[in-house]
């Protein structure tokens, strides 16, 4: 188990000042210029060494993504944007980072700013998460008045931070979406290439990051990339934030090493599942996005990205969604079919036609009243929409319904079976809608 | 993508403009952005148009907002329908959102959108007194204290049919209940205080002297307030039954 020595946020549940008298208390702001001495190159090469993978899901290397902003800076600026559009069912992480912790957030803005000779950096803030966004100004309000960031600042980088904020779409935590919509138009995700760190906002080179992936950086350039590499095992290091979610005794974020046990974090944080280990039926290890995990596949699991793509799932924001065997699954994955149909942009066919047809064919599934062929259907369709889009959110709308043919298959044809027992009036419908 | 069109013309007010003090913060937002990129201030320009409508947006604030940024009214248009926060509708005094997505439904928002329909009436319909009104929106990233609803700009969390009641009660009166978790918690740390950060060795500076208390008074949540001082002392709240594992709270 991690000890508290080695966590980074460390005032995760609001118990301590989240203002910057009490964020220096805890090590913010230490030695901060030393750091930028260090030089471009130097704060990369310690990012690289350190193994640190992104924090909003899809797991690349921070380090590498920094060292693709070009080196000179040319006639146009360099951007640095947070992704603090935290959307991702099952995930709330970044909230807590804004709101109790804002300072390593800052702290690490003016560094990867600095690192990618960005001196602007905008926060791109859900719209729903307010009262953080308040927060979150706050702080950097006091980061200005004490010469911390700015114009003329004691640490010799100009840098301007802003706080942007949304209205609801959970297409803006897509990167490209994101700068669309920072841009003022609707957050429709662009094609790739050209990438954001040659053409992104405005134009502009630029370099979009999770707000935890930013807030670890100064701990980082801190403590040393061999700390941070000890953590955890190869290729997946680290402190990681987990949210616990669904049918545990005690929901709650934890910081935790990388690699921890499913059944470690669970018993220990979250109070076990409720009624018991043997009473899981499934886990969805990071965040809706991912294919859900039967119980007999969690005994031994290690939480990290290489362990969970392994079992054709992923760690993605390493939220823990937990469900015990109370829960009607099929109907559980038929939710999130419908959060992906809502959040659908309508940019791409696959996307916009198929996030609404699997859905409503889950949705009947899981009444029953379907064709059994029909789950190969289903299948075959999540198979089509998956990798045909412009952006991921078509995969994230196919992998929960394949994750659910894969492991309860026997489970979705009990249904129809008990439906088609039982005299209806109605015939069963056809599956094109 | 949900079907999102604009209120009949019969509720749709005859003009909008910002008051002077919204159009001096317009000012600061526009000024955060490189110049000829005024129109990245859009979605906060829209969202201050919609606090001063009274939480639904007009036809005439997007035009007024597409004049003061420059752009196309077709263009602010699509940004408003696009994005769900921005109502198109009439909304009550107070809109309550609830999260209805998977994490907050394995821990009960059927329940809570059933309390909903019951005391408040239809999905998007305002309550006669025009005080409420209530829609399932999805996740809102407060999934470790589900289920929960978004009130105007707070965060109610860890719902019960119970608390929820209470919740609604304050509002029907026109009062604002006090925010953020409706149980006995410190934000999303374990329900009976944290298993982590417990060490107080890590809040101290390196001189050996306390940087600050370390949060003592509130992990001990049997005899004090959470957020209160120390010394106020309160009759034990209730707790959830964290000890029977085969009990499942909240139901």
């Amino acid at each position: 188990m991690l000890q508290d020595k080695d966590r980074i946020f460390t005032n995760l549940y609001g118990l301590h000042d989240s203002g910057l008298k009490g964020a220096r208390s805890r090590g913010s702001w230490d030695g901060t210029k030393a750091i930028l001495a260090k030089g471009r190159d130097g704060i990369i090469n310690e990012i690289k060494a350190s193994g640190l993978r992104g924090r909003g899901g899809a797991g690349f290397p921070t380090g590498l993504k920094w060292s693709f902003m070009p080196k000179q800076v040319g006639p146009r600026p360099h951007y640095l944007i947070v992704n603090a559009d935290e959307s991702e069912p099952g995930t709330c992480k970044d909230r807590e980072i804004m709101r109790h912790d804002p300072h390593l957030l800052i702290e690490g803005c003016l560094i990867a700013g600095f690192a990618m000779g960005a001196n602007a950096g905008y926060i791109y803030v859900r719209g729903e998460f307010v009262r953080e966004r308040e927060r979150l100004q706050a702080a950097i309000d006091e980061a200005y008045e004490a010469k911390l960031i700015g114009k003329d600042n004691i640490h010799g980088w100009d840098f301007d931070l802003y706080v942007h904020h949304g209205a609801g779409a959970y297409i803006c935590g897509e990167e490209t979406a994101l700068l669309e919509s920072l841009e003022g138009k609707k957050g429709m995700p662009r094609l790739k290439p050209p990438f954001p760190a040659n053409v992104g906002l405005y134009g502009c080179p630029s370099t979009v990051n999770n707000v935890e992936s930013i807030a670890v950086a100064p701990d980082i350039m801190r403590r040393g990339a061999a700390w941070f590499s000890s953590i955890g095992r190869p290729n997946n290091t680290g402190t990681k934030l987990f949210c616990i979610s669904g049918h545990v005794n005690k929901p709650c974020n934890v910081e935790e090493a990388m690699s921890i046990p499913l059944r470690e974090l669970v018993e220990k944080h979250a109070g076990g599942v409720r009624g018991g280990w043997d009473n899981l039926l499934a886990v969805i290890p990071g965040g809706s996005s991912v294919r859900c995990l039967p119980a007999p596949l969690c005994n031994d699991l290690p939480m990290d990205f290489d362990s969970l793509v392994k079992l054709k799932s992923g760690l993605g924001t390493a939220a823990v969604i937990v469900m015990d065997k109370s829960t009607d699954i099929v109907r559980a994955i038929a939710r999130i079919a419908y959060f992906y149909r809502h959040e659908s942009c309508g940019q791409c066919t696959p996307c916009r036609e198929g996030t609404g047809w699997m859905w409503r064919v889950v949705s009947r599934m899981a009444e029953g009243r379907a064709q059994k062929r029909e789950i190969d259907m289903l299948l075959e369709v999540s198979q089509q929409v998956e990798g045909h889009t412009i952006c991921a959110l078509g995969d994230a709308a196919a992998w929960p319904i394949q994750g659910l043919i894969t492991h309860f298959r026997g489970e979705i044809e009990r249904r129809i079976d008990e439906y088609a027992a039982n005299p209806h009036s109605e015939p069963v419908a056809v599956a094109a809608e | 993508m949900a079907t999102r069109r604009l209120a009949p013309p019969e509720v749709q007010p005859k003009e909008f403009a910002f008051t002077a003090e919204n159009l001096a913060w317009a000012k600061t937002q526009i000024a955060k952005y490189p110049d000829g990129r005024q129109a990245s201030a859009v979605i906060p320009l829209l969202w201050k148009a919609q606090e001063q409508a009274g939480g639904w947006l007009p036809q005439k604030a997007i035009e007024h907002v597409a004049g003061m940024l420059g752009m196309a009214d077709i263009r602010v248009l699509e940004v408003a329908t696009f994005y769900t926060m921005f109502n198109l509708e009439p909304v009550g005094k107070f809109n309550v959102q609830v999260c209805g997505t998977t994490p907050c439904v394995l821990r009960g928002a059927d329940e809570i959108k059933k309390i909903c329909k019951r005391r408040i009436g239809d999905e998007h319909h305002v309550s006669a007194d025009g005080k409420l009104s209530w829609v399932e929106v999805e996740c809102l990233g407060a999934c470790v204290n589900a289920p929960m609803v978004q009130v105007n700009y707070d965060f109610f969390e860890d719902l019960t049919p119970e608390n929820f009641e209470k919740v609604l009660d304050e509002l029907q009166a026109g009062r604002m209940p006090k925010p953020g978790t409706q149980i006995d918690r410190q934000f999303s740390a374990p329900v009976g205080g944290p298993t982590t950060l417990t060490d107080p060795s890590i809040y101290k500076k390196k001189n050996g002297q306390d940087a600050e208390p370390v949060g003592a008074a509130l992990t001990d949540d049997k005899a004090k307030r959470p957020g209160e001082a120390a010394n106020v002392r309160d009759a034990g709240t209730p707790q959830a039954p964290v000890a029977d594992k085969t009990a499942p709270r909240g139901r």
